[in-house]
Order: C-alpha cells, then structure tokens, then sequence
C-alpha cells in the first residue's frame, strides 16, 4: 500500500524511469543523437556531397573534426547525414517487425495445439530461408526505395519476436488471471492484446533495443550489395562497410562511424532495460 | 426429467476425462446435481476429488486435450452448456455464471489497472458506454467494501492485500449480477480473521442479489456454515449430499464421518487432530469396488469387490439405483428424517 491514490501507468514508469541512472544516460545520448540527426541539415559543417580531391584521406583536424575520406569528404558531415538513414531505419524496421512479431507470437502461443503448431512451423520454414534471398525477392518486386528497405528488414526480423512472444504466452496463459479472465467472460482478441501484450512488453523492449542496431547493420550489408541506399546517399552501415576496406592506413574511417554505432547500442541498451523495469508495476525501486 | 425445468443449474450424470500419457484420470465419474434459485450449494472433498474439475468443465475451462467430457448434460434454464459453441459459452461465462478463485493475489491482471478490468468484464456481456460502466464498477467496489472506490479504480492489484483483491474479484463477478457465482475456495488463501469477513460478504450479496451460490471448500466447516445443502466428493464421485445439519448430525458416508473428525474442535482436549489415513486414490487406476474401501475403517470384503450404488437411509428399504431424482422426491419410504440425504456406502454405520 505504497500510495492511496493510483497513478497512471505512464507516470508512474516516467518517475521509476528517471530513477535509473543508466536509463537516462541511455535516454540522454539516444535523444542527442535524433536531434543531431534531425538538424543535420543545419549544424553539419559541410555540405554531404562537397569533394576536396586535393586534400585526400586527411585523419581529423580542426577543419575536419573526424577527417576525410579519400575523395576529401567530411566525414561528420557524413555521419551526421548516414545517422538520419541509420536511425530511421533502425527505428522504423524494428516498429514493423514488433507490431508483427508480437501480434503473431501472441496468437499463435495462445491458440496453443494445431493452430500453433503450423503457425510456428511456418516461422521455421521462413527462418531456414537465406535471409538476403527474401530481402532481394521483396526489394525487386516492391521496388528499390527506403520506405521497402525496413519493411523487408521488419519483415525478416519479425520471426525471432514472434517466438519469444509465443514463449512468453505459453507460460502467462497458465496463469491465474488468464483464466479468471476467461472465467469472466472476456472474449479472445480481449485477453491476447489486454491482458497477454502488455505482460510481454518488458523482454520485448529488451529485445527491441538488440534490434536496432542489428537491423542498422543489416542495412549496411544490402546497401554494400547495392540493395540498400544509393550513393552519394550513405548511412553508418556503409561508412562501416568503406571504413573496414581502409582500416590499416587511415584508422579513424572505421573508429568514428564503429564508436558512434556502438555508443548508440549501448545506449538503446541501457534504456530499454529501464523501460522494461520502469513499466513493470510491481517492479518497486522505492 | 419433468422436473428439470425448475432448476436452475441441473447437471446430470457428468464424466470428466483427463487422457493422459499414464492413462485415463477419471476426474469426475458420473456426478449428478441440481441447482436451485438462491440456493448455496457446497461442495466439500480433498484436492483431487474433482470439485473444480466439475465447475470448470461447465464453463468449459478446461483444457481440451487432454480434458474430455465423456458424458452429461449441464443444463442452465434448459440449455445444455456442455454442447455450446465458444461463444455462446462466453456469454454465458461471467453473466450467467460468475467464478471467483481461490488465489485472488494472481487472479487480477498485475499490468492493468483494476478499474480496467472491472469495466472490461461489464463490457464483455453488456452495451454499455464506458463512462456507465464506470460508475456501476465504482458502485459495486463501493458494495464489497472496497474503501475510496473511485480512487482504487486508478490503482494496480499490487496496491491491494490479499482480502482486498478479493474483495475486487466478488466485484468483478456480480458486476453483470449473474444467476450463479461459482467460488472455488474463495478463502483458502486468505488468513482466517479476512476468511470470516469474505465468507460473510459472499453471504450479503447473495441475500441482496438472490443469486445461487456454488462454493467449493475442502474445509468442512466453512461449507457447513454457508451452505443450504451439501455435496460430499470423493475420487470424482458424490458420495454423499444432504443438509449440512442432517450430514453433520449422522453422517452416512465414512469419508464424511472422517472430514467431520478431523475438524479442529476448540473443546476437545486432543493433542492430535484426527487425520484421514493414506492419500486420495491415483484416479487413473481406481481400486475394484468402493474407491474410499483402502482408507475406511468401516470396510468389509464387499466394499472392496463392488462400488456401492447411491441409497438413502436405512440400507434394507429401498435403495435408489443411480436415480438422484427419486432420492430428493419426499415420501421416500425410509425411516431417515431428511429426504434428500443421500450417500453411496455399503455399509450403515
């Protein structure tokens, strides 16, 4: 009896939120970032596309706080804009592949019997096809745009959502209140959205946060094939990808782009493990 | 079977089935009863004697495998409840029958906030807007003595004790004011002074709301206090109904005779209490004959070669073969002063 009034649910997780140091450190730097990201247009030093060919691969100076790259380009200003396609893909990729996941899992993990069973069986068989093959299958035939590329990243990330949910389902639904729910009378989309969603938030947070950075990878990987983003477009991943190529003469291509994606997982990480503690009620730091 | 009608709940001959790698559990084995308008039914025996197992297969929440409904008829005001489909079966579950459970501090959603859950229910049964259904679930929380109700609404069950939270959950269940509220050991949990005060409610509200009252209790005690009537259940079969003074006064069965002795009795100078000896009977292999025969001190060798059919008092006059209705019609030609006191007992003792 911590409280004689209740408080909403968003206050309530907003006050354990800021509690966690880490969390909002985690929510800080997560937060600087979108807003670099968002303003890039207006605080990066250089224009994305401007060239010095005189000046070559250059490693940071004061004109060129990150360096070059070897056709003189600024490398923040390449960051800055590659974060904006980074995050967004990142962010937007991993939305669609948990309305996805979750929805499904959750079906499928209450359902339980026949209806799991092949519903399951259908995520193994897409897990067991090479994951590129789908991607390319999709961006062909929907057409190569940024909008195609993180639905057919969501598409492909949703398969491990969907089964730690239906894990998750498995064991709520043998719980108590689902069946006094049911006692009552609550009709089944009622119990697998109200009652089974929200008690799977917490790892499914977690495993957002994982997401993220891996989708930004992935996203680097079809943009190298030439699947993703286009040229003189770029994002981390392919700053990565470029950076890995001149790693032994000119370090810092790989060091800023790999610290800055780091740093932005590390990040996610710790807020969503204070999410996941923040939204939990019983959860008490007090 | 004419006079099925004025029943209320009417459940006749139910065979509950749990198919399982080590054999059948034969968890409920042709149980019989009625139900009547405002009446408290009680129904006593150990875990495992297929008290739950009855309530739930009528509302059908049991899981299906590895539960099978072998045979009976559940009828509720002449639907038979055991061959609807799942929604019609919804419908009936929380407006018709309420259930409340013995462990109210899992019984509530820990994620949603208790006002949710209570309009949820209302609104599951009823076209209501959000803002009625509101008000009636304040009412009700208001009703069961839920303190600042409308401040509660806003709050988690983890705000509440264990009393409260069932206190939330009566609420829950007589919020579409149903016909029949079935409580499976709605006490069991709780500790004994909250016991009392929760008994006492369930007892309110049935006078107020004139519903009929299933209460499921392994404790002797409670179920004699509440109840108009009692069902004795032994390894899935009633071995013995009556009224709680008729059954108290001159028990039939042995294994009520047991649960009665082994009440905690604040006069007896014993140092021990009475204990039934042995364990419930694996119900997948059931002994030949009388399924209490290897714990019951009455037994003779017939016990243990045949399985005592239902009779009423004396065992000379006229034993009703399997026909519960024959054992409530009065007049019966027995010398017991109760009708309606039946058992299932070769032996009178």
């Amino acid at each position: 009896m911590t409280r004689g009034q209740g408080e909403s649910l968003w206050a309530d997780a907003r006050r354990r939120l800021l509690q966690n140091r880490a969390a909002v450190l985690g929510l800080c730097v997560t937060g600087a970032l979108l807003v670099a990201a968002a303003l890039t247009p207006w605080i990066s030093p250089y224009a994305y596309d401007e060239q010095d060919l005189n000046l070559g691969a250059s490693p940071p100076t004061r004109a060129h706080l990150f360096g070059t790259d070897s056709l003189g380009r600024d490398l923040l200003t390449r960051m800055l804009y590659g974060s904006r396609i980074s995050l967004v893909v990142g962010l937007l990729a991993t939305l669609v592949s948990m309305i996805i996941g979750i929805t499904y899992g959750a079906v499928s993990g209450y359902l339980g019997g026949r209806w799991d069973a092949v519903m399951m069986r259908l995520v193994d068989i897409l897990y067991s096809l090479p994951f590129i093959f789908f991607v390319i299958i999709l961006m062909v035939y929907f057409g190569r745009n940024i909008v195609n590329l993180f639905v057919a990243l969501g598409c492909v990330q949703w398969l491990t959502t969907a089964r730690i949910v239906r894990g998750q389902v498995l064991t709520l639904k043998q719980k108590e209140f689902v069946e006094a729910a049911v006692a009552m009378g609550v009709s089944t989309p009622g119990i697998v959205f109200r009652h089974l969603v929200p008690n799977v938030l917490g790892p499914i947070i977690v495993y957002a946060t994982l997401t993220v950075p891996a989708v930004m990878l992935e996203e680097a990987f079809l943009s190298f094939l030439g699947l993703g983003v286009q040229p003189p477009n770029c994002s981390w991943g392919i700053l990565i990808a470029e950076g890995v190529k001149h790693m032994e003469l000119e370090s810092w291509l790989i060091l800023f782009p790999g610290f800055f994606l780091s740093l932005t997982l590390f990040s996610l990480n710790f807020l969503g493990d204070g999410l996941r503690d923040a939204l939990d009620p019983k959860y008490r730091a007090d | 079977m004419e006079k099925t009608e004025e029943k209320l709940l009417d459940i006749q001959d139910l065979r509950v089935h749990f198919h399982t790698r080590h054999g059948v559990v034969k968890a409920v084995d042709g149980v019989s009863f009625g139900l009547e308008r405002g009446e408290v039914l009680g129904i006593v025996g150990e875990s495992g004697s297929g008290k739950s197992v009855t309530c739930l297969s009528v509302l059908g929440l049991l899981p299906a495998p590895p539960a099978r409904i072998e045979s009976g008829r559940a009828l509720l005001a002449g639907r038979d409840l055991l061959t609807l489909d799942a929604e019609s079966l919804r419908r009936v579950r929380g407006k018709s029958i309420s259930m409340i459970f013995q462990e109210p501090m899992t019984s509530l959603n820990p994620y949603l906030k208790i006002g949710v859950q209570l309009v949820e229910t209302l609104r599951a049964h009823e076209a209501i807007a959000a803002e009625a259904a509101r008000a009636r679930a304040i009412r009700m929380l208001d009703r069961v003595g839920i303190a600042d109700a409308g401040i509660r609404m806003d709050g988690y069950p983890h705000e509440l004790s264990g009393g409260m939270r069932q206190r939330v959950m009566i609420a829950m269940a007589l919020l579409t004011q149903p016909d029949i509220l079935i409580a499976d050991e709605p006490t069991t949990a709780l500790d004994v002074t909250i016991q009392a005060q929760i008994l006492e409610l369930i007892r309110e509200l049935k006078a107020e709301f004139g519903m009929a009252v299933i209460l499921i209790s392994h404790a002797m005690g409670v179920v004699a206090e509440m109840s108009d009537r009692i069902l004795v259940m032994y390894a899935g079969r009633v071995v013995e109904q009556g009224n709680p003074g008729e059954i108290f006064r001159h028990p039939a069965h042995p294994y009520t005779k047991a649960l009665i002795d082994s009440m905690p009795n604040p006069n007896a100078s014993a140092d021990r209490l009475p204990a039934i000896a042995g364990t419930p009977p694996d119900l997948a292999r059931l002994p030949a004959g009388c399924a209490f025969a290897p714990r019951c001190g009455f037994a003779r060798p017939v016990c243990r070669e045949t399985d005592p059919d239902e009779r009423t008092r004396p065992a000379s006059e006229t034993p009703a073969l399997g026909a519960p209705e024959a054992l409530t019609r009065p007049g019966s030609p027995t010398r017991s002063a109760e009708p309606g006191h039946a058992f299932r007992c070769h032996v009178d003792i």
